[in-house]
């Protein structure tokens, strides 16, 4: 099975500015993928690249195996959410389900008009009077009934109420439960860790780290001991350290257990981990080979 | 607590309960994903730390049920232990003790262990 998205030194440039840069990766299906970073990390960009909006400057970039808005086929094999929920506001709830069957030929009218109606919209109403929610759940109607391999969501619930939000992450965590593979970037930490088994950690265009949570979670640890200069062995690499005056606290990507007994060993949590990532600047050189492919 | 550990300590508290009997199913992953908005690989892998655990058993096909019970001949005395419970909470409150001091006091106590404890 080819993967849902995979890319090679791919890069977007906007006039001199960089947005990403050789971004390398390689994203399992069937995953629910969380992309973060911070504001202007390239997550837009990587998204808009994935479904065919923009073109990689330099380098490759596929969609389950082919390249991204290559044709109506392919271009009905990915859904995609965008930050702003764009709908005609003129427009009522069934005329964008009339659009959304005109346009895609592979259209499912019984799912789309299901989850409008679970939603409890009222399918003669334009959708200019409709609440945030219920506008987010309107375009995950109309991109479900294209009955996608691949939905992509840009900050699906960043300005939907702590219940809606709720209510949105609960029928997409339905969603994937059937197979459906998500890939979506969120400021919110608290909901990639309940909802994502795969992340990505964008900072200043780069790819910091990608992987499986589990995976991720089981390589990295956090040392705590008397302050020092961390000398480790060569196959651990500190991603962050913090001194204070007695104490030296490092968290460390390892492959082994950490034998030295002079530090104490603990877990680390996802959030601690990506913003670990998210802060630190990415590397002058690649100082971990193979860091940014996981496969 | 992470989700996964959440899960897994939900359903064995509801065992040492007695809310969930030998034979009782479990929600499928769809459900629980769709009531709590968890990934359903979570759902999955705490499942199956369970039936490690040998508390539960998946049917392919069918569901998940519970296979054996936590709750032993010691269910029976829940109620009145309870009840005691429930006439102590109201002493320590009129006493002025606040949820948080409850909780340390029982915790300490508990954690004192057997030995140290009334005889």
């Amino acid at each position: 099975m080819s993967a849902a998205i995979e890319a090679s030194a791919a890069g977007k440039r906007f006039g001199r500015a960089w947005a990403l840069r050789d971004c390398t990766l390689s994203v399992p299906q069937g995953r629910v993928v969380g992309l973060v970073g911070t504001n202007g990390a390239g997550k837009s960009t990587l998204l808009h690249l994935a479904v065919g909006l923009l073109r990689p400057t330099e380098g490759h970039l596929t969609v389950l195996g082919e390249r991204p808005g290559n044709d109506a086929r392919q271009l009905g094999r990915v859904g995609f959410l965008a930050q702003d929920v764009p709908l005609y506001s003129g427009l009522t709830v069934d005329d964008h389900l009339r659009i959304g069957a005109a346009l895609n030929p592979a259209w499912d009218g019984t799912v789309a008009r299901a989850r409008v109606d679970r939603a409890g919209l009222d399918r003669r109403q334009r959708t200019g009077g409709l609440s945030g929610g219920q506008r987010a759940q309107l375009a995950l109607a109309l991109a479900i009934g294209k009955r996608p391999e691949l939905l992509i969501l840009d900050e699906p619930v960043a300005s939907l109420d702590p219940l809606a939000r709720r209510e949105f992450l609960a029928d997409l965590m339905e969603l994937a439960a059937d197979g459906l593979s998500i890939v979506l970037s969120s400021h919110l930490l608290e909901d990639v860790e309940r909802i994502c088994d795969h992340v990505i950690v964008l900072a200043a265009g780069q790819v910091r780290v990608a992987g499986d949570v589990d995976e991720l979670l089981a390589s990295h640890k956090v040392l705590t001991g008397v302050r020092r200069h961390a000398d480790l062995p060569a196959d651990q690499t500190v991603i962050r350290q913090r001194h204070s005056e007695r104490q030296s606290t490092l968290l460390v990507r390892t492959a082994r257990p950490v034998l030295d007994p002079s530090w104490t060993v603990s877990d680390v949590g996802l959030e601690e981990l990506v913003l670990a990532y998210m802060a630190t600047p990415p590397p002058v050189t690649d100082v971990v080979p193979g860091l940014r492919s996981v496969s | 607590m992470s989700p996964y550990r959440q899960l897994v300590h939900q359903v064995r508290q509801a065992l040492l309960l007695g809310l969930l009997r030998q034979g009782d199913q479990l929600p499928t992953v769809k459900e629980v994903v769709a009531s709590v908005a968890i990934n359903p690989n979570t759902v999955l892998k705490a499942y199956r730390e369970l039936e490690f655990e040998g508390l539960v058993e998946g049917r392919p096909g069918v569901g998940t049920f519970v296979t054996r019970s936590l709750a032993d001949s010691s269910l029976a005395a829940h109620a009145a232990l309870r009840k005691d419970l429930k006439g102590w909470l109201a002493k320590a409150r009129r006493a002025g003790l606040d949820d948080a001091s409850i909780a340390a006091l029982f915790e300490s106590t508990f954690r004192a262990g057997p030995n140290e404890g009334v005889a």
